[in-house]
């Protein structure tokens, strides 16, 4: 450390500062100052106009006390069982189709990740078309009569539908690339084996494209976690099925930016942050179990 | 057909069955989009017909006008031009600094300040909405530009995206530019930064869907419809009048027809700077 830098190093040193400047300056007024302020804030009652009151876990006690904040917890929970696995395997499932020698390989391609150049709000409006309980062309098509989107029921199954129709591309794009990274000689050495495709793919393309796996399968956890934008669109004050659909990000919006309650609000997104982290935490622990990195 | 063996019979039904199952999958992925199409032209009574009409009996653009009625497109086509240009010169310009920075320079303090780096990465956005929005609101910035653009300032995500593309460029070539006498900066920006251009139309890619699509930080920040991005504009007509299809067809066909343009011209980048870069 207390070695004496020579004049080139000493250059260079401060040029690295120098370049690396405009973003720490940056994540230090837009991220970490703020990230201490939300936590800060959490603990405080909002006075209006940015004054706030330190009150101490009151915003805790309040949200763990209170039903609405519960329901948007398990919302949240219900659409990532709903959206994360079976959002995985057809993701899976389509990259394995793309995989084989079929021809317009880049079309289909195409065709499945156009849902991801769109706004999740465009989206979410044309879905809302498709499954209007009254006229909507999916009753329609399948002979039903379900109110989709206003049933407490089925409201957040419509909205886990749109979610894994938008995202299915982008995950079958990463778990493609995976998939052809498996290397043809260990499919030549088994095939003369003679194990079947079924054996094939338990035990060589699932443990091979394992990592891949688990860094979608995060990812894709983590947006369900924070889904917003989808529920927002689907769902408004006079929807009969808002409490049942309403996810924590929803949530949060709703009591710092509509009630005007940031200290609330800051409490309600300090712990979907919190349950982030758990998850991922228990996601990395539990990866070991299934997750292969060398075969 | 009779003689081929059942080998050849399995590999001819395993292939017809990929085939179907592609089909289907794209009919599905395709359906809502030619749906909203069709339906943006149609008349009120026919776009809630049972049993609905497939192709609208003529092709009337009164969803179009209703909805330009009721939102400012050409306002919020600008608007969020502006968001993405401005957040994609800064996510380049700054990232690309610290990227190289991070990847080929020596200087104290540059494993502390890559942590807070790859910090700002693991944590969802929304934990600073708040404190943002406070600081956007004490500059006097609601309702502008600036306002919009400013948590896109940096991009801690362009910074980790651009450091990886800097440290798969071998050293020599920037020591070689060093010995013919350029510094530090001189060499990043005229011989290392040219190197990086298929990473740098990723992150531009992937910085302009995002903002493009986001859609929280503009409600929160603009509440005048003239200062509302496409996403945000849209949202506004939620609630409004939910049974006029045509008007809301209309609407997000509006939204989405420029980058969908975009997308079908430049697939390959898309997919790539995208699903490639690995963030979102």
């Amino acid at each position: 450390m207390n070695k004496k830098l020579t004049v080139a190093e000493r250059r260079e040193e401060n040029w690295g500062w120098l370049m690396v400047a405009p973003t720490i300056i940056g994540l230090f007024v837009l991220n970490i100052w703020p990230f201490i302020q939300t936590i800060y804030t959490s603990f405080c009652e909002h006075l209006g106009f940015g004054h706030y009151k330190f009150i101490g876990l009151q915003n805790y006690i309040d949200m763990f006390g209170n039903a609405e904040f519960w329901k948007a917890t398990w919302n949240t929970v219900k659409f990532c069982i709903l959206t994360v696995p079976v959002g995985v395997i057809l993701a899976l499932f389509v990259a394995m189709l793309l995989n084989t020698k079929v021809r317009f390989k880049g079309g289909f391609r195409t065709i499945f990740f156009l849902p991801l150049v769109c706004a999740p709000a465009a989206i979410a409006m044309v879905w809302q078309v498709i499954f209007n309980g009254d006229s909507g062309i999916l009753n329609q098509l399948l002979g039903t009569h379900i109110q989709w989107i206003t049933n407490p029921k089925t409201a957040i199954v419509a909205v886990a539908i749109v979610s894994i129709w938008s995202s299915i591309g982008y995950d079958a794009v990463l778990l493609l690339a995976g998939l052809q990274n498996i290397p043809k000689t260990l499919y030549e050495a088994n095939s003369i084996d003679g194990a079947g495709k079924v054996r094939q793919f338990f035990s060589i393309t699932l443990p091979m494209i394992s990592p891949t796996m688990f860094s979608v399968l995060i990812m894709r956890l983590m947006s369900s976690m924070k889904v917003y934008d989808l529920i927002y669109m689907m769902s408004d004050d006079t929807n009969p099925a808002m409490a049942d659909m309403q996810s924590l990000m929803y949530l949060f919006y709703r009591s710092s930016f509509v009630a005007g309650d940031r200290g609330y609000g800051s409490a309600i997104v300090v712990w979907t942050v919190s349950l982030i982290l758990l998850v991922t935490l228990i996601q990395f622990w539990g990866q070991k179990k299934w997750v292969t990195y060398d075969i | 057909m009779k003689n081929l063996n059942s080998l050849h019979r399995s590999y001819a039904v395993a292939k017809f069955l990929t085939y179907f199952a592609l089909i289907v999958g794209s009919v599905i992925m395709i359906f809502p989009f030619v749906w909203m199409l069709l339906t943006s032209f149609k008349t009120q009574a026919e776009s809630v017909s049972i049993p609905a009409t497939f192709f609208p009996s003529a092709f009337r653009l009164d969803g179009y006008k209703k909805v330009l009625e009721n939102l400012p497109f050409v306002r919020l086509y600008w608007n969020t031009i502006l968001l993405v240009f401005f957040r994609v010169v800064c996510a380049v310009v700054f990232s690309s600094m610290a990227g190289y920075a991070f990847a080929k320079l020596k200087f104290r303090g540059k494993n502390l300040l890559f942590t807070i780096v790859l910090m700002q990465m693991s944590l969802p956005s929304q934990i600073f909405i708040i404190p943002q929005y406070q600081m956007v609101a004490k500059l006097g910035l609601v309702n502008t530009i600036a306002g919009l653009v400013f948590p896109g300032l940096v991009s801690a995500f362009g910074v980790f995206f651009l450091r990886q593309t800097y440290l798969g460029i071998p050293d020599e070539i920037g020591e070689a530019a060093y010995l013919d006498g350029c510094n530090q900066f001189q060499t990043f920006y005229k011989v290392m930064f040219p190197l990086t251009g298929t990473s740098v139309a990723a992150l531009t890619i992937f910085t302009a869907v995002f903002a493009y699509g986001d859609l929280m930080w503009p409600q929160i920040v603009n509440n005048d419809i003239n200062m509302f991005t496409l996403s945000a504009g849209l949202a506004t007509l939620r609630g409004l009048d939910t049974t006029n299809f045509p008007m809301l067809m209309a609407g997000s066909l509006l939204a989405m027809l420029p980058m969908i343009v975009l997308y079908l011209i430049f697939q390959r980048q898309f997919v790539e700077g995208i699903a490639g870069t690995g963030g979102k």
